[in-house]
């Protein structure tokens, strides 16, 4: 029993970390259309600067914040810098943010070297909680809330903000939207900014969890893309759902299957492209 | 297509070990097979418009089952060698299924998604795979009876697998079904109209090419002795997929050039220099930002230039 309870909270907690890099990279790709293949170095990149941010300032949610806006301005400027040089251009966006992806991962080989660096739970959290005589770590509870709130601020800043409305605008009608004096391109890089944040943020929260290590970017981009093709892309509910499917089947998977974790990873997103190829919530012909 | 250029070029290949020693042999050798597998690549990315980020599924996955049949079932060469053809063709049969799907980006993040699974699966699915010590103890092959161990006898090998690749490849771009082919990438939608089935044209553009790529998956085993989950890795992929876009996508020569230079930079400069995948990151965002069409078809247009004047 205890197994299955506590095996739950880690695909819930899973689950809720899924859901920070995915609705990143559903905002990024799904939206913009940009085929961001650093993200999963952003969750790193986030994951490691953590670790550095935490020697100087003892609070993890402090160091989320800054971590996030360091990844964040990062993912401004090569947004500014190469990706917009590109224009439409697929293939040139994909290999630009691949290269990215492979200077990153040897850059935090360089700086922080190869060995695992697990970032410190916070004090405060370390206690699990007992109901009914069953302990709940209290980290992975937190985790979930976290994202449950920032999926709920999402929803409100794309559905109900103008700001989001703007955003819409912009990602269906480009021209369109600039003639009626939409900043589309400050607007486009603020996502990109925001998608790269909640990357970087969700490294550090992560991090207790999973902790920071070279390799980390290859094992959550597969996982960010499987969420984003299940969920349907572009579809923040679909990145929601999705993420809490993935971590089920990964933390089940890899609990009771260990050898072929990745096989039955990839079932669901077979069953999902052969009956509904735009995804559980995708917009049909999008 | 000039063919007196391309057995020219042939002949001075085959030339080529009573010039160099034997250094250079082997790092021809690797040129061919990563030129196989580029060239591979480059029916999907060039002739097809399909830019693929999952064709190192076929290198490892034809590796891993020749590795896997002569360790484990102790078959022989003659078997290995078409049991693991037709078994990775046929496994591309079904995620080319899956990945055409979709097109375009969609299409990418298919084939990525669905090759990280399978490296995640040679990792991890270590009573099969071996995880990450890899499979070692292999042999290389003697068609014929001539041993292959020798460095010669693998560069003649290598370099007759490659002619015939070329050669097929350039046939099959170059038959009614290649321009239908090159149909479906400029306008689907017409090709569609005008009764192609655009769909199944991809999906056996897709599958000839892992084809390919397990010839060169099983050059590549031959060669090393060895197979280890990073031949899946995207960073194999994305090798490739440099060699064809810095040597031209679209291109007969392109990826062949492409692939040398990628091999001639990974075995020249990280003697040098330790950073290689820093290195190739940088090459990747220069080549993209600066030569966006690639050297082969950038030198052609300087050659046009010249000559009209």
């Amino acid at each position: 029993m205890q197994f299955w309870i506590i095996q739950s909270l880690n695909s819930l907690a899973l689950g809720g970390l899924l859901f920070l890099l995915a609705a990143g990279f559903s905002l990024i790709f799904g939206l913009m259309r940009i085929a961001n293949l650093m993200h999963g170095s952003l969750f790193m990149l986030g994951a490691y600067i953590g670790v550095t941010v935490l020697k100087y300032v003892p609070n993890l949610w402090l160091a989320a914040l800054i971590g996030g806006t360091i990844v964040a301005i990062f993912g401004g400027i090569v947004e500014r810098l190469l990706l917009r040089q590109l224009g439409s251009n697929v293939l040139g966006q994909v290999l630009v943010t691949l290269g990215i992806s492979f200077i990153l991962a040897d850059f935090c080989l360089i700086v922080w070297g190869g060995d695992p660096i697990p970032l410190p739970t916070p004090p405060a959290l370390q206690r699990p909680i007992i109901v009914w005589g069953v302990a709940f770590p209290t980290y992975r509870l937190v985790v979930l809330a976290i994202a449950v709130v920032t999926a709920i601020l999402l929803h409100v800043l794309m559905d109900r903000t103008r700001l989001g409305a703007m955003i819409r605008a912009g990602v269906d009608d480009m021209q369109m939207a600039r003639a009626v004096g939409i900043p589309v391109s400050k607007l486009f890089t603020t996502v990109f900014c925001l998608g790269a944040a909640l990357a970087g943020a969700g490294g550090i929260i992560g991090g207790p969890i999973m902790s920071a290590y070279p390799g980390l970017d290859a094992d959550m981009l597969p996982l960010a893309l499987i969420v984003v093709i299940l969920g349907g892309v572009g579809s923040l509910l679909g990145a929601f759902v999705g993420s809490f499917i993935i971590g089920a089947i990964y933390t089940f998977g890899t609990a009771l299957l260990p050898d072929l974790a990745y096989v039955i990873l990839f079932l669901p997103m077979i069953f999902v492209i052969a009956f509904r190829p735009t995804g559980l919530f995708g917009r049909q012909g999008a | 297509m000039n063919w007196a250029r391309w057995i020219v070029f042939a002949v001075a290949l085959a030339g080529l070990p009573l010039a160099v020693g034997d250094f250079y042999v082997n790092l021809t050798s690797q040129i061919f097979i990563a030129a196989i597998f580029a060239a591979s690549l480059n029916l999907l990315v060039g002739y097809g418009g399909l830019v693929s980020l999952g064709h190192a599924s076929w290198v490892g996955l034809a590796a891993y089952l020749s590795g896997w049949l002569f360790l484990k079932m102790g078959l022989g060469h003659g078997i290995t060698a078409p049991v693991a053809l037709l078994g990775t063709t046929l496994i591309a049969g079904l995620f080319g299924w899956i990945s055409l799907r979709a097109t375009g980006l969609g299409f990418l993040m298919l084939t990525l998604a669905l090759s990280q699974v399978l490296w995640g699966t040679a990792y991890r699915w270590a009573s099969v795979t071996n995880g990450d010590n890899g499979l070692s103890g292999l042999t290389r092959p003697a068609p014929f009876g001539i041993s292959l161990e020798g460095p010669l006898a693998f560069y003649y090998f290598s370099l007759a697998i490659t002619v015939l690749a070329i050669w097929m490849m350039s046939r099959f771009v170059d038959s009614p079904f290649g321009a239908a082919l090159r149909g479906t990438r400029d306008q689907p939608r017409r090709m569609s109209a005008l009764g192609h089935d655009v769909w199944l044209i991809r999906w056996v553009t897709f599958v000839y090419s892992a084809f390919w790529g397990a010839v060169s998956g099983l050059l590549f085993v031959y060669y090393n002795k060895y197979i280890h989950p990073a031949s899946l890795s995207l960073t194999n992929s994305a090798e490739g997929l440099l060699g064809v876009i810095a040597g031209g996508s679209g291109t007969l020569a392109g990826p062949i050039v492409g692939a040398a230079i990628v091999i001639f930079l990974k075995n020249y400069v990280s003697a040098y220099i330790e950073r290689w995948n820093m290195l190739l990151g940088f090459v990747f965002v220069v080549i993209v930002i600066f030569m966006p069409d690639g050297v082969v078809p950038g030198l052609r247009r300087l050659w046009m230039r010249w000559r009209s004047r």
